[in-house]
């Protein structure tokens, strides 16, 4: 695959990979979290909640990107704060990029991981209790294995989503050749320099067929839900 | 042994409370749907909070709204099967039946002879799934059992069933009962299952006990009858099989003499129950003869109880036993059928049907 792209070229969709990878195995236990929440919580302040986790899927991706960059920008509130203690900077780095991927993934991770949640009959649940199992037994023997493609469906949309993140991207972390530039940056790039269509094309190819592979993993595991929940 | 309950609950106009003492042996808890029979076996096992009240095992407190105490749902070591099986769909029919020992670690009960028990050793490789109803619920039972229960709690487990599923799944009960000695709280509004099961009966209506008492004597109580339900009122007997005959009779001794009905599947001197209904029993005021029907008992009449239509229910004393005849009030009339009358039960073998004979109970009422 290296001979068939340029050096330019497989840096980019490696950094994607790179940074969708990280952006996906950090958000799932919070994705999980806020699922489990919305699904089941009774608690004040959960259309809050639910309406914080869907705002990055309603505004525009460069509004999202500026409010981390305010954010988590070395003078930001909570950037200071990391750059001080930890000596962490997110802003113009691809550890920002992953950051940024995460956050636009988040709405559609924790939506199918809702979803799946929901199918779950909670009589199950209540059956284990009374067999003694305890609430985190119950959770991880029954909840977890009944759910668990929902979560990986969630996951491989949230990891296709960061895949193509680009307006919250380019507005935080900027258009860094190896440290920021993922592929939809870098099919901007190649766009704004003459000669730069036929790269361009290569990555094009490559962003479709990562799309088309992850919804169709997505649809599979999503129908393996279903079919575990009704038994057959 | 014995499981006390005393509770109140308010649930959309709907008031709960109910004080009851489930003593050992098969407690059932009777009632019309919407009587609240569910919401007692729920508060006893931990899956809804009375908002006042007491629950007690053995002694062992799982709940008091003055002191505070909720004994959480898996600590309290009540087996429950549901109406609905509710069997784990992603767990094959071996772990569902050792779920309990997965995550409680309780497992001295070999999973292969409750299987046995219940007839369900050849459908332990199966997914869920691949179960009918009948088999699903007795996987069900068999998973409840071997949570190693201090007490099963069974509600209506037979109701999602059609006829001959139930038929097929009451003689496994009554071996349960037989063979594991344990005490169970049963719910049901099929008076069958009452009769073949109970060795105790709490009546419940609109959230209230109304009455509590041992089904010989509740059964037979005519004033217990509108609550029972006109057509399956009846008596249950305990009977000792006498002998079997070639042409297809079994000789049963009550206390009032032998009678004969259709063969039963069980050796001689075998202790069963059998239920004979109110509307299946004929009086009359000198001994028959010259009539089809095989069984002729001397009663005496107890008591007779009007209601509104036209027939009445007589209570009779038949040896040690006590039986229930329900005639027209003409015929109470013209016969003379009053409160000590001397008169005889007249009973065709073939009224009583298999379903309402209880073979497994070997330990009699």
């Amino acid at each position: 695959m290296s001979g068939w792209l340029g050096p330019d070229e497989w840096q980019a969709v490696a950094l994607s990979l790179k940074v969708s990878f990280w952006a996906t195995l950090l958000s799932l236990p919070f994705g999980l979290m806020c699922a489990l929440a919305l699904a089941r919580g009774r608690f004040v302040g959960r259309d809050v909640l639910n309406w914080l986790v869907h705002l990055p899927l309603v505004l525009p991706p460069v509004v999202t990107g500026y409010l981390l960059l305010l954010t988590f920008g070395r003078q930001g509130p909570i950037g200071s704060v990391l750059d001080d203690l930890f000596g962490i900077t997110l802003a113009f780095q691809w550890t920002g990029a992953a950051l940024a991927a995460s956050i636009m993934a988040f709405p559609l991770m924790v939506r199918a991981m809702r979803l799946a949640i929901e199918a779950v009959d909670p009589r199950l649940e209540e059956a284990a209790a009374t067999l003694g199992a305890s609430r985190i037994k119950v959770f991880s023997t029954v909840t977890l294995p009944l759910i668990l493609p929902g979560i990986i469906a969630g996951a491989v949309l949230a990891f296709a989503k960061a895949m193509g993140e680009f307006g919250a991207t380019i507005t935080f972390v900027s258009n860094i050749p190896g440290e920021t530039r993922t592929v939809p940056s870098a099919i901007y790039a190649f766009l704004q320099v003459p000669g730069g269509e036929s790269s361009a094309i290569r990555l094009v190819v490559v962003a479709v067929g990562i799309a088309i592979a992850a919804l169709v993993l997505s649809e599979w595991l999503s129908r393996r839900v279903a079919q575990r929940i009704s038994g057959s | 042994m014995s499981l006390s309950v005393d509770i109140r609950r308010s649930l959309g106009g709907f008031d709960l409370n109910a004080s009851f003492d489930a003593p050992e042996g098969v407690t059932v808890l009777f009632g019309k749907s919407g009587s609240g029979k569910t919401s007692v076996v729920k508060s006893v096992a931990g899956l809804v909070a009375p908002d006042q009240g007491k629950v007690s095992l053995n002694g062992r407190v799982l709940f008091d709204a003055a002191a505070g105490t909720n004994v959480a749902v898996h600590k309290r070591r009540l087996g429950y099967v549901f109406q609905d099986s509710r069997l784990f769909p992603h767990l094959s029919v071996q772990d569902n039946l050792c779920y309990a020992a997965r995550v409680s670690g309780r497992g001295s009960t070999d999973p292969k002879d409750v299987a046995a028990l219940l007839g369900i050793a050849h459908l332990l490789d199966r997914r869920t799934h691949a179960l009918s109803g009948g088999e699903a619920q007795r996987v069900a039972i068999g998973r409840a059992l071997l949570s190693e229960p201090d007490m099963l709690l069974m509600d209506e487990p037979l109701a999602s069933l059609d006829g001959p599923r139930k038929a097929e799944i009451l003689p496994y009960l009554e071996t349960l009962r037989r063979e594991t000695g344990l005490s169970i709280l049963y719910v049901t509004h099929n008076m069958a299952e009452v009769a073949r099961l109970a060795t105790h009966i709490v009546l419940i209506d609109e959230g209230h006990v109304v009455r509590s008492g041992a089904p010989e004597e509740l059964l037979t109580d005519p004033d217990m009858v509108r609550l029972l339900g006109i057509r399956d009122a009846g008596a249950v007997l305990s009977a000792t099989v006498a002998g079997h005959h070639p042409d297809g009779l079994t000789s049963l001794s009550i206390s009032a003499g032998q009678i004969l009905l259709p063969t039963v599947e069980a050796p001689i001197g075998a202790n069963i129950r059998v239920r004979i209904l109110a509307q299946d029993v004929i009086l009359a005021r000198s001994r028959p003869e010259g009539l089809s029907a095989l069984n002729i008992l001397p009663v005496r009449v107890l008591a007779v109880r009007r209601g509104e239509g036209p027939g009445v229910v007589v209570q009779l004393q038949a040896g040690d036993d006590r039986l229930l005849a329900r005639i027209t009030r003409r015929s109470a009339d013209t016969l003379n059928i009053v409160e000590g009358a001397e008169c005889f039960a007249v009973m065709k073998s073939v009224a009583v049907s298999q379903t309402d004979i209880a073979v497994g109970l070997q330990t009699g009422l």
